[in-house]
């Protein structure tokens, strides 16, 4: 048993144990993380995912600070249930311009993750208003301020180079661009050719909230209108043994 | 009270000492220590029935070949099969047909009860009683029609949507923002529509506004504003309102018009989900009989 003699050492020297403990640790860590990183079964690329145009991009950030997400998730379970109820079960590469997610199964309110294109942008403008007046048995709190607040932009060039940083494929030119893009967006009215080059055909174009100006409210309407309707699942056939 | 001598005891020692501190030797009591020797046993083998260990490029299957995916692929199959005959007789029923056969107006009626708190509950309430602005389907006041057929066109193609040509379709003008009746037209012909249904109104505003309403608004809503449900004119005389009644929602319907919106749920249900809750908003008290 000489080897465990040496035990001893480690026993008696709390920078040794620290060392080795942490040697421990990350041999753990290794085996359990890294294959995650690299096999094919857990990484699936699917098409249309795009990052989010900066009007979204500033919604989901209102989304964020109202706390949304404390009632809401983005995570449609592969469960029949919620597939009937809320449509295609959700993919990771869904969320994966997402910083932070919005996975959960704690819902208050439904599952938002495949909401975009559901409901008019009238019954987003009624229901953020008053939930209330359109489902009456709903708990929800009212946001009819985020109408009033009208919002420029002006940082979220910054935003979008922030998400850049940790991976989200902006380009300079996105990036760049992104206060334009936020008003043309908006503004049915406007020259948004680039935004459409820049991020794809489907994007909305609409005054979401139907009032002059870029409010928070467009945002999150624009944001929420987005979720889900980036990938076309009728052509596309999940794998699986993903 | 002394303390007790721990020397004076005879009890076995692992060996460990420390500064004179013996370590008496407790092992864990048997069931636990096996209990915990069988975890492991079966962990080893929960892991070679399911997916776990990493290899070059993808996890170990497991040999009962379990995944998720195909997991809940299988559920939904399940259902689709059980429910496939009754599914094809639904879709391909006459649509008249439906209600004389019990088994098919039983299953048409849960089914579409379900179809419609999933998908139709938001807009027109779980009750159906509707909202201002989206319609009431539990009365006999139909926009586009209340038989079982004009009920079916409309849950499947929508109204006034974009992706399917063949939506109802109609739009009542902005008299007011594109300035095709002045102020003081509007303001006669809305006091006109609320002596239609007898509201109290100015009657000297509202005679004016008998004209104005004859040039401009009867084509659609007829000459006594009874409405069209072929064009989805609205019934103005049976003080049922969907934005409401009042003098000022009228003067803001008529001067910026409205556009309220239906997707077309052939896209996102079967045929047959789209007949049962067809059938079931028929049912709930204001379907009409088909000519």
């Amino acid at each position: 048993m000489a080897i465990l003699d040496k035990h001893k050492l480690l026993e008696k020297n709390v920078t040794l144990l620290a060392v080795f403990a942490f040697l421990a640790v990350t041999v753990g860590g290794i085996v359990q993380i890294v294959p995650l990183f690299y096999l094919d079964n857990t990484i699936e690329d699917v098409e249309g995912m795009r990052p989010y145009t900066p009007l979204e991009m500033a919604g989901r950030e209102i989304y964020l600070r109202e706390g949304c997400y404390v009632c809401h998730s983005q995570m449609i379970r592969p469960m029949r249930d919620e597939v009937e109820r809320y449509g295609h079960y959700s993919l990771a590469a869904e969320s994966k311009y997402d910083h932070p997610f919005q996975w959960g199964s704690k819902r208050t309110g439904p599952d938002l993750a495949r909401v975009g294109g559901r409901y008019s942008d009238e019954w987003h403008v009624d229901h953020l208003r008053d939930p209330q007046a359109v489902v009456p048995e709903s708990v929800m709190p009212k946001y009819g301020y985020l109408e009033a607040k009208l919002i420029d932009g002006k940082y979220i060039g910054d935003l979008m180079a922030t998400n850049a940083l940790v991976g989200v494929p902006y380009t300079s030119d996105m990036i760049e661009q992104a206060k334009a893009d936020f008003a043309a967006q908006a503004d049915p009215d406007a020259d948004y050719d680039g935004l459409l080059e820049r991020y794809g055909d489907k994007v909305n174009i609409r005054n979401f909230d139907g009032a002059p100006g870029v409010s928070e409210a467009d945002a999150l309407i624009a944001y929420l209108q987005m979720l889900g309707t980036l990938v076309d699942f009728s052509t596309f056939t999940p794998d699986a043994s993903r | 009270m002394s303390a007790k001598k721990d020397d004076d005891l005879d009890f076995e020692t692992t060996g460990h000492q420390w500064d004179g501190i013996k370590e008496y030797n407790k092992p864990l009591p048997r069931w636990w220590l096996y209990t915990f020797y069988l975890c492991i046993v079966w962990g080893i083998g929960y892991t070679i029935a399911y997916p776990a260990w990493p290899g070059i490029s993808g996890a170990s299957p497991g040999v009962l070949g379990y995944s998720t995916r195909s997991e809940v692929a299988q559920d939904i199959a399940a259902v689709d099969q059980a429910n496939a005959a009754i599914n094809t007789e639904l879709a391909s029923a006459e649509l008249t047909a439906i209600a004389a056969n019990p088994e098919l107006l039983g299953y048409a009626k849960n089914a579409g009860a379900a179809v419609f708190r999933t998908w139709c509950a938001q807009c027109h309430g779980s009750g159906a009683a509707g909202a201002k602005g989206y319609p009431n389907l539990l009365d006999d006041d139909w926009l586009w029609g209340g038989t079982i057929e004009d009920i079916h066109a409309t849950i499947a193609h929508g109204i006034r949507n974009e992706n399917d040509p063949d939506a109802r379709y109609s739009e009542m003008p902005a008299f007011g923002a594109d300035e095709l009746l002045t102020e003081e037209e509007i303001t006669q012909v809305v006091n006109h529509v609320m002596s239609l249904s007898g509201e109290p109104q100015d009657a000297s505003l509202a005679a004016a506004g008998a004209e104005v309403f004859e040039y401009n608004c009867a084509s659609c809503h007829g000459e006594d504003g009874t409405g069209d449900i072929y064009q989805g004119a609205p019934n103005l005389a049976d003080a049922i309102w969907l934005y409401g009644g009042s003098y000022d929602a009228l003067m803001e319907t008529v001067s910026y018009s409205r556009y309220g919106v239906m997707p077309s749920w052939q896209d996102r249900l079967s045929e047959a989900e789209v007949r049962a809750v067809a059938t079931y908003v028929h049912g709930l008290g204001g379907g009409e009989a088909s000519q």
